[in-house]
C-alpha cells in the first residue's frame, strides 16, 4: 500500500531524511516511533503529498508522489496534534464543507455514520470550539475518514489529551484498524503503540534504524526494542 | 460501519476493503471546491464576526481621524477624498487579508485544505473572492458614512466601479501574498511590507480614477487609469492562480 524507495528530504543545507526506505502492506498498522527530530512528522508530511521528497520515490495507494498527488489524497486520510478544523463551524458543517471538498456523494448519511462512530452525533451542532481536546481529536478523526480512505496518517495523535480522552482515542483507533485501513502512526507514547499497531519501526536520524512486527517481538519488551535500536 | 466489520481481523478486512467499491472521496470539482471555500468563509465569519468587526472599526476611525485632523473647506475636501478612501481601504483590507489567512494556519486548516484532492487553484479563488466579498462589505459601510462627514457624494456608479476594480487587485494579490507570509512569526509586519510595494500599481490608478470622477473629469482622463487597473486586475489575478500552488508547497 505504500512503497519508499531512497527517499531524501533537504531544508537547506540540512539533510533530514537519508536514503529512507519503507513498505507498508495493506492492512498494517505501523507505529513509526523515534526521538524528537528524527524525521517523522517530515515523512509524513511527503507521504501525505503537502511536501515534496528531495530525491527517491513514494507510492500510495498505487499513485506515486508528487506526480499523481490529486489521486494519492483522495485515498488519503490525515489526522495531526493539529484538529485541521473550523472553530466557529459546528461539528455537522466542518464534515459538510470537507465532504464537498471531497465530492462525497450522498454526505448527510455519511457524515451521520462518521460522528455515530466517533462517538460526537450528539453534539453535531455545537461549535467545534466549545469542544475539549480530546473531542476535537475525534472530530479530526471522524474528518480523515469521512471520505472512506484506504491509508491514514496519524501524526503524534495524543498529544495533549488528558488519560480519559486518550483512552477514548484508543477506540477510536481500534475501530478505524478494524475496518481494514492500512494506518501509520508516529507516537512517543511506546506503551499505546504497543497494544494498538502490528508494526514497530523505528526513525533515527533519517533512516529506519530497526522494524518488528509484532509477532518477531515475541516476548522482548517494546521499550527494550526501541532503545536497542536507537543505540545502533 | 458495521459491527461486524469491526470484529474481524484486520487481514480479513483488508482484504475485503480491496475488493470493494473505489473509495468515496473523489476528485472534486473547480467550481465545487471555489464555491464551498468561500461559503465556509462567510459561514464562519458570520458566526465569529472577527474579521469584518475590526475592519469596520478601524476604517471608521481612520475616516474619522482624518475628518478631524484635516478641517478643510468643500473644495479641497473633495480633492483629498480618493487619498483618504484609498488609504482607509488598503488598510483595512491588509488586517482582513492577515486575518482570514491566520485563521487557517493556526488550527492546520490550511493542511486540511491542502490534503483535498481538488486544484489548489479552487483553494486560492476562493480565499480571494471570500476577501474581496469582505473588503466590499466594509467599502459599503464606509462609503455612506464618508459621504455624511465629509459632504461628498461617492455614491456614482463610476466610482463604484473603480473601487471594486481596485479592491478585487488588491484582494488578489493580497491573498496569495498572505499565503506566503502565513507561514513566518512575524506575519503581521511581513504582509504590508510584501503587499504595498506590488500594490502601488493599483493604489495609484485607483486614486487617480476615483479623483477623476470625484472631480467630474471627462472619461477620456479617466480611462488610462480604469484600463490600467482592468490590465492589473486580469495580469495579477492570473499570475496569483497560476503562483499559489508554488506558494503553499514546502
Amino acid at each position: 500500500m505504500i512503497t519508499v524507495r531512497g527517499l531524501v528530504k533537504r531544508f537547506g543545507m540540512k539533510t533530514v531524511l537519508r536514503d529512507l526506505d519503507f513498505d507498508v502492506n495493506p492492512g498494517e498498522f505501523v507505529a513509526l516511533l523515534g526521538p524528537n527530530g528524527a524525521g517523522k512528522t517530515t515523512f509524513l508530511r511527503i507521504l501525505s503529498s503537502l511536501s515534496k521528497p528531495s530525491a527517491g520515490h513514494v507510492m500510495v495507494a498505487g499513485h506515486s508522489l508528487p506526480h499523481q498527488a490529486s489521486a494519492v489524497r483522495a485515498r488519503l486520510g490525515v489526522v495531526s496534534h493539529l484538529p485541521l478544523l473550523y472553530g466557529d463551524l459546528t461539528a455537522e458543517e466542518n464534515l459538510r464543507f470537507y465532504a464537498r471538498m471531497y465530492n462525497i456523494l450522498n454526505a448527510g448519511a455519511r457524515i451521520e455514520e462518521v460522528l455515530q462512530l466517533v462517538g460526537l452525533l450528539d453534539r453535531r451542532g455545537d461549535l467545534v470550539r466549545t469542544y475539549s481536546r480530546g473531542m476535537q481529536q475525534r472530530l479530526a478523526i471522524g474528518r480523515a475518514m469521512l471520505h472512506d480512505p484506504d491509508v491514514m496518517l496519524f501524526d503524534e495523535p495524543y498529544t495533549g489529551l488528558d488519560q480519559d480522552a486518550a483512552t477514548m482515542l484508543d477506540g477510536v483507533l481500534r475501530n478505524v484498524a478494524g475496518q481494514g485501513r492500512t494506518i501509520v502512526m508516529t507516537s512517543h507514547d511506546l506503551a499505546r503503540a504497543e497494544v494498538l499497531a502490528t508494526r514497530f519501526d523505528v526513525l533515527s536520524r533519517g533512516r529506519i534504524a530497526a522494524s518488528s512486527t509484532r509477532r518477531a517481538l515475541g516476548k522482548l519488551n517494546l521499550l527494550t526494542f526501541y532503545k536497542r535500536a536507537l543505540a545502533g | 460501519m458495521s459491527a461486524q466489520a469491526v470484529q474481524r481481523p484486520r487481514a480479513e478486512a483488508a482484504d475485503a476493503r480491496a475488493g470493494e467499491a473505489p473509495p468515496r472521496g473523489r476528485s472534486s470539482s473547480f467550481f465545487g471546491a471555489m464555491v464551498a471555500v468561500v461559503q465556509k468563509d462567510i459561514a464562519a465569519e458570520f458566526r465569529s464576526r472577527e474579521l469584518l468587526s475590526a475592519m469596520l472599526v478601524f476604517s471608521l476611525l481612520v475616516v474619522l481621524i482624518f475628518n478631524f485632523a484635516l478641517e478643510l473647506d468643500i473644495q479641497t475636501r473633495r480633492g483629498v477624498t480618493a487619498g483618504v478612501l484609498w488609504t482607509t481601504f488598503a488598510f483595512a483590507g491588509t488586517l482582513g487579508l492577515n486575518r482570514s489567512m491566520a485563521v487557517e494556519k493556526d488550527r492546520g486548516c490550511l493542511d486540511g485544505l491542502l490534503l483535498a484532492p481538488v486544484d489548489r487553484a479552487a483553494i486560492y479563488l476562493g480565499k480571494a473572492i471570500s476577501n474581496l466579498a469582505f473588503m466590499l462589505v466594509v467599502e459599503a459601510a464606509v462609503l455612506p458614512i464618508y459621504s455624511f462627514l465629509y459632504n461628498v457624494n461617492l455614491l456614482r456608479p463610476g466610482l463604484l466601479l473603480v473601487i471594486l476594480l481596485g479592491s478585487i487587485g488588491y484582494a488578489a494579490v493580497g491573498t496569495l501574498l498572505s499565503a506566503m507570509a502565513v507561514h513566518a512569526r512575524t506575519r503581521d509586519i511581513l504582509l504590508p511590507i510584501l503587499l504595498f510595494p506590488l500594490a502601488v500599481p493599483v493604489l495609484i490608478a485607483a486614486v487617480k480614477a476615483s479623483g477623476g470622477y470625484l472631480a467630474n473629469a471627462p472619461y477620456a482622463d479617466i480611462k488610462p487609469w480604469i484600463s490600467l487597473l482592468i490590465g492589473y486586475d486580469v495580469i495579477f489575478t492570473s499570475i496569483a492562480y497560476m503562483l499559489f500552488d508554488f506558494v503553499v508547497e514546502e
